[in-house]
């Protein structure tokens, strides 16, 4: 009975985190500037990465770990990199 | 009994997460919407980390430790990154001619307002 609780409410929270996943695109489609889309890319790596997460939970797979790692890691440079570019109009001088 | 507590960190944690995305959704100006994403970033990625931290220690009948990694490094992580964010909209804005933060103190945008983001 407590496996299939704990199976339940990862499904629960998958599905919670699929629907953030939606407003995040919505917010990426129709933000008005740059900045909005930028903002919108790193909710949306991080909700993967927790959706990634909640995935390992799920299948009790130890190994999901890194790549959730991985994905924060590249969420963070690609979000600096574009607020970099967005003020001064190159990532690298 | 150790998954019962699982099931609700993990459960509370996707709720935030959806939180801070229906915040980013709904709100209007981008210094608002700012906010809402750090909950999901901060507060549910930590929520969810502890409850793997729990389920992975139940499962190996040893402590596992490595996932806080992942909450160590959002929660250094995240303000560098919104703080450059804002930084470069508050340059942006300021290079267009409209400075929403300025303009909340001042009725007509002063020539200075450009140094609000420097540093």
């Amino acid at each position: 009975m407590n496996t299939s609780f704990l199976d339940t409410a990862a499904l629960a929270a998958q599905v919670l985190i699929g629907l953030a996943i939606v407003c995040a695109s919505i917010r990426l489609v129709l933000g008005p500037r740059a900045q909005d889309r930028v903002l919108s890319m790193d909710t949306l790596y991080v909700n993967a990465m927790l959706l990634v997460l909640t995935h390992g939970l799920r299948t009790g797979n130890p190994y999901v770990f890194e790549s959730a790692l991985v994905i924060a890691v590249l969420g963070f440079i690609s979000t600096t990199a574009l607020a970099k570019f967005l003020l001064r109009g190159e990532v690298i001088e | 009994m150790s998954s019962t507590v699982t099931g609700i960190l993990v459960v509370l944690g996707a709720m935030l997460a959806l939180a801070g995305s229906v915040g980013l959704l709904t709100l209007n100006s981008f210094y608002e919407r700012v906010h809402p994403p750090t909950m999901g970033a901060t507060l549910g990625t930590g929520l969810i980390l502890v409850a793997c931290v729990a389920h992975f220690s139940d499962m190996q009948q040893r402590l596992v430790l490595h996932h806080l990694l992942i909450g160590v490094f959002m929660l250094v992580t995240t303000p560098v990154t919104y703080m450059m964010l804002v930084r470069a909209a508050l340059h942006r804005d300021a290079a267009k001619g409209q400075d929403h933060l300025a303009s909340r103190h001042r009725t007509s945008p002063a020539p200075g307002a450009l140094e609000v983001g420097g540093g």
